[in-house]
C-alpha cells in the first residue's frame, strides 16, 4: 500500500519582516521569505545563523519578536501549532521511548480523537511507504538510527500536513545511509506534493534536495536561489565561501585585476599554467580517485585548485603558475563583500 | 595460576574489608540479634533474657495488636504516599518553568528536606493546637473540642498531614530531578502534533519520569512503614491505638510490648519481612509500567 498523494491546501509559505530576539540578542533579523506551494526549500547556514529559530518560528514553536508569518492565505503569528497544518521532524526524531512504533505513528491521530481503526490504518499506510511494516509493535530502542528517523518522517506524514519542517533530521546518520535518505527524502517530496522546509548546514544536502536554498548568515538572508544560481553566482563573498566544497578562493584586491574589488575563483576554475599571473607554492597533494586536490600559498592566502584524475599534478614544494580564465572569476565589492555584477 | 589467583583474592578482601566490616557490625550484626533477640522474652533493658520458642513469631503476627497496628500502617501508607506523590509532582510541574524568580519557589517547595521530623511534628503540634493553634482556629468543630489529634478518626489524617508535609521536600526534589531529564524536543513534539497540557503531561511527562516515580514511591511506603517520630510526639500512638503504627509498636511507650525487648525485637523483624515484601511487590508490579530510557 502506498501513500497517495494529498495536498488540502495551498501551502505557501510567507515571511515578512520577521525578527526574532532572545533576551535582547537578535537570532534572526528582518527576514522576507516566499516559499512557493510544494516547493523543497532549504534554510542553510552554519551553526547559529538563525535558520532553525527561522523554521521554529513557521513551526509555531517560538513567537517572532517582530513581523508575520503567514501560511496560506492566513497569518498564523496567533494560531497554536496544531492548527497551522505543519509536521516538525527533529534532529533529536524525539520519539516517544515508551510507545511502540505503531502508537508513536498514531500519536498525532490519537490526540487529533481520530477513531482507532481509522488510526491504525493510517499508521499502517505511513508505516510501508517508509518500508517499516514489520517493526509495529518495537520500541525505538529496538530500531537503528536510520529505521529510528523513518518512524519520525512516518509520525509526520500520517496526519497528511500541508508543510513539513525538518530541523537536521539527517545529522545523527552515518554518511552513508544519509546519502540513501537524501534519496529518499527527494522521492517522498515528490509523492506527498507538499511544502518542504528542510534546514541543514551540509551543502550536499542542501544542493542535491533543494528546489531553492536560503543561505544564512548571522541572522540576516543572504541569498535565495536554486542550487545551481547560488554555486554559479554566489551573492556575497560568505555564500561563495559556504557553498562549494572545497571553498571558493578569494584574492585580495588588487592581486589578480586592477581595481578595487576582491576575485573570487572555485577550485574547479583554476588552471594550473607557467604562464599564469598568479604563482603558487603547493604544500598539499591530495589524491581523491577521480580528482586531485592541490592546496598551497597564494601571498599570504591559502588556495585549493582541482585538477582532473590522472593529469601529472604537482609535487609538494613545487611553484606553480595559476590563472584563472575570466569566465571562472566572481567579483566582491571589498568593503560590503557582495557581489559586483558587470 | 593459582598463586595468582590467591593473590588477587586477598587484594579482593583487603578492598571489600572496610565496607564488610561497617555492613557486618550496623546491619548484619543488628539483624541476627535482632532474630535472635525475638524468639525470647526479656525485660525492658534486654538485660534478662529467657528463651521461649520461635513460634514467638506466628504468635505475635497473629495477635491483635500487631493485626490492628498493621492495618493503621497500610491506611498510613495508603493516606500519605498517594497524596504525598500527587503534591510532590503538582508542585514539580509547577515550578519545572523558565520564569524569573522561579529558583525562590524550588527554595520554599524544597525547604522540608532540610526541617527533621521532630521540628516538623512540633510545628504541626502547634498549628494543630485547639487553644493556640491557627489551622485548629481556622478548621473550628473537633479541631477545637478534643483537638483533631485526640478525635477518634482524625487523629491518623492529622499526623498524615504532618508526614505528607515533611517529606513533600524529598518528593519535589526527586521529580524536579525526573522532569530536568526529560528531553525538550518530545515536549515539543507533542506540542506541534496537538497535544494539549494534559496531554502533554500524560503521554510525554509521565511515562518518562516513571523511573523516579517508582523510586519515589518505594521510599515513600518505606518512610510510611518506619515512621515514628511524628506520632511519638503528635499523639503517642492514641487515641485508643488508631495511630499505633508497627514502628510504634515496636519502640513506642505505654503498650503491651513496652516491657518486654523480646516482643519488641519480634515485632521489628516481622515489619523488616513486611517491608520486604512490599518493595517486592512494588517493583514486580511496577516495573512492568517504568520505562528505563534507551
Amino acid at each position: 500500500m502506498t501513500l497517495m498523494a494529498y495536498s488540502p491546501f495551498v501551502a505557501q509559505v510567507r515571511l515578512v519582516n520577521i525578527t526574532k530576539q532572545f533576551d535582547g540578542v537578535t537570532a534572526v533579523e528582518d527576514i522576507n521569505l516566499d516559499i512557493a506551494d510544494r516547493e523543497f526549500m532549504i534554510l542553510l547556514g552554519p551553526s547559529g545563523c538563525g535558520k532553525s529559530t527561522l523554521l521554529r518560528i513557521i513551526a509555531g514553536l517560538e513567537d517572532p519578536t517582530e513581523g508575520e508569518v503567514w501560511i496560506g492565505d492566513k497569518m498564523v503569528n496567533d494560531v497554536l501549532p496544531k492548527q497551522r497544518d505543519v509536521a516538525m521532524v527533529f534532529q533529536s526524531y524525539a520519539l516517544y521511548p515508551h510507545k511502540t512504533v505503531q502508537a508513536n505513528i498514531e500519536f498525532p491521530l490519537k490526540v487529533r480523537k481520530v477513531a482507532k481503526t481509522e488510526r491504525g490504518v493510517a499508521a499502517l499506510a505511513a508505516a510501508d511507504s517508509l518500508g517499516l511494516g514489520e517493526y509495529m509493535q518495537r520500541k525505538p530502542a529496538a530500531l537503528s538510527g536510520g529505521q529510528r528517523q523513518r518512524v519520525a518522517l512516518a509520525r509526520a506524514i500520517v496526519r497528511k500536513p500541508a508543510v513539513f519542517c525538518m530541523d537536521e533530521p539527517l545529522s545523527n546518520l552515518d554518511a552513508k545511509l544519509r546519502g540513501e535518505t537524501r534519496a529518499e527524502l527527494i522521492a517522498l517530496h515528490q509523492r506527498l506534493e507538499s511544502t518542504f522546509i528542510y534546514v541543514t548546514h551540509d551543502q550536499v544536502e542542501a544542493m542535491t534536495m533543494g528546489t531553492r536554498i536560503a543561505v544564512m548568515s548571522r541572522g540576516h538572508l543572504e541569498q535565495i536561489g536554486s542550487p545551481q544560481e547560488v554555486y554559479d553566482k554566489p551573492a556575497s563573498v560568505f555564500v561563495a565561501q559556504f557553498v562549494g566544497m572545497p571553498p571558493m578562493n578569494i584574492l585580495p584586491a588588487g592581486s589578480l585585476e586592477s581595481g578595487n574589488h576582491l576575485v573570487g575563483v572555485r577550485p574547479e576554475q583554476l588552471e594550473i599554467a607557467a604562464s599564469g599571473p598568479l604563482s603558487m607554492k603547493v604544500t598539499l597533494v591530495e589524491q581523491l580517485g577521480h580528482e586531485v586536490l592541490v592546496t598551497g600559498d597564494v601571498g599570504a592566502k591559502r588556495f585549493v585548485v582541482r585538477v582532473a584524475a590522472h593529469t601529472i599534478a604537482p609535487r609538494i614544494g613545487d611553484v606553480v603558475g595559476l590563472d584563472a580564465p575570466e569566465a571562472g572569476r566572481h567579483r566582491f565589492d571589498a568593503t560590503t563583500e557582495q557581489r559586483i555584477d558587470a | 595460576m593459582k598463586k595468582r589467583r590467591w593473590r588477587d583474592f586477598g587484594l579482593a578482601g583487603l578492598m571489600l574489608g572496610p565496607s564488610a566490616a561497617v555492613l557486618s557490625l550496623f546491619v548484619i550484626y543488628p539483624l541476627v540479634k535482632a532474630v535472635w533477640y525475638g524468639h525470647q522474652r526479656c525485660d525492658a533493658s534486654l538485660s534478662k533474657c529467657r528463651t521461649t520458642s520461635w513460634h514467638q513469631y506466628i504468635d505475635a503476627f497473629r495477635s491483635n495488636e500487631f493485626q490492628d497496628s498493621l492495618i493503621v500502617t497500610l491506611k498510613y501508607a495508603l493516606i500519605t504516599v498517594p497524596i504525598g506523590l500527587v503534591l510532590g509532582i503538582s508542585l514539580a510541574v509547577l515550578a519545572d518553568k523558565h520564569i524569573k524568580g522561579i529558583g525562590i519557589f524550588r527554595t520554599i517547595f524544597s525547604s522540608t528536606v532540610a526541617t527533621s521530623v521532630a521540628v516538623a511534628s512540633v510545628m504541626w503540634f502547634f498549628l494543630l493546637n485547639p487553644s493556640v493553634g491557627i489551622l485548629a482556629d481556622w478548621l473550628g468543630g473537633s479541631a477545637k473540642t478534643p483537638g483533631l489529634l485526640q478525635k477518634q478518626g482524625l487523629a491518623l489524617w492529622a499526623v498524615s498531614a504532618s508526614s505528607i508535609w515533611a517529606n513533600l521536600g524529598f518528593t519535589f526534589i526527586v521529580v524536579t530531578a525526573g522532569l530536568q531529564s526529560v528531553p525538550k524536543d518530545l515536549y515539543e513534539s507533542a506540542y506541534v502534533d496537538g497535544a494539549n497540557g494534559w496531554s502533554r503531561f500524560t503521554n510525554v511527562t509521565l511515562p518518562m519520569i516513571s523511573p523516579t516515580l517508582l523510586f519515589a514511591s518505594v521510599v515513600l511506603v518505606t518512610r510510611a512503614f518506619q515512621s515514628f517520630g511524628e506520632i511519638d510526639l503528635l499523639t503517642a500512638g492514641g487515641p485508643k491505638g488508631e495511630t499505633t503504627t508497627l514502628t510504634y509498636l515496636a519502640y513506642g511507650q505505654g503498650l503491651a510490648t513496652s516491657n518486654d525487648g523480646g516482643l519488641r525485637a519480634t515485632v521489628s523483624v516481622l515489619l523488616f519481612f513486611v517491608l520486604l515484601i512490599l518493595a517486592l511487590v512494588q517493583f514486580r508490579g511496577l516495573e512492568k509500567r517504568v520505562h528505563y530510557g534507551n
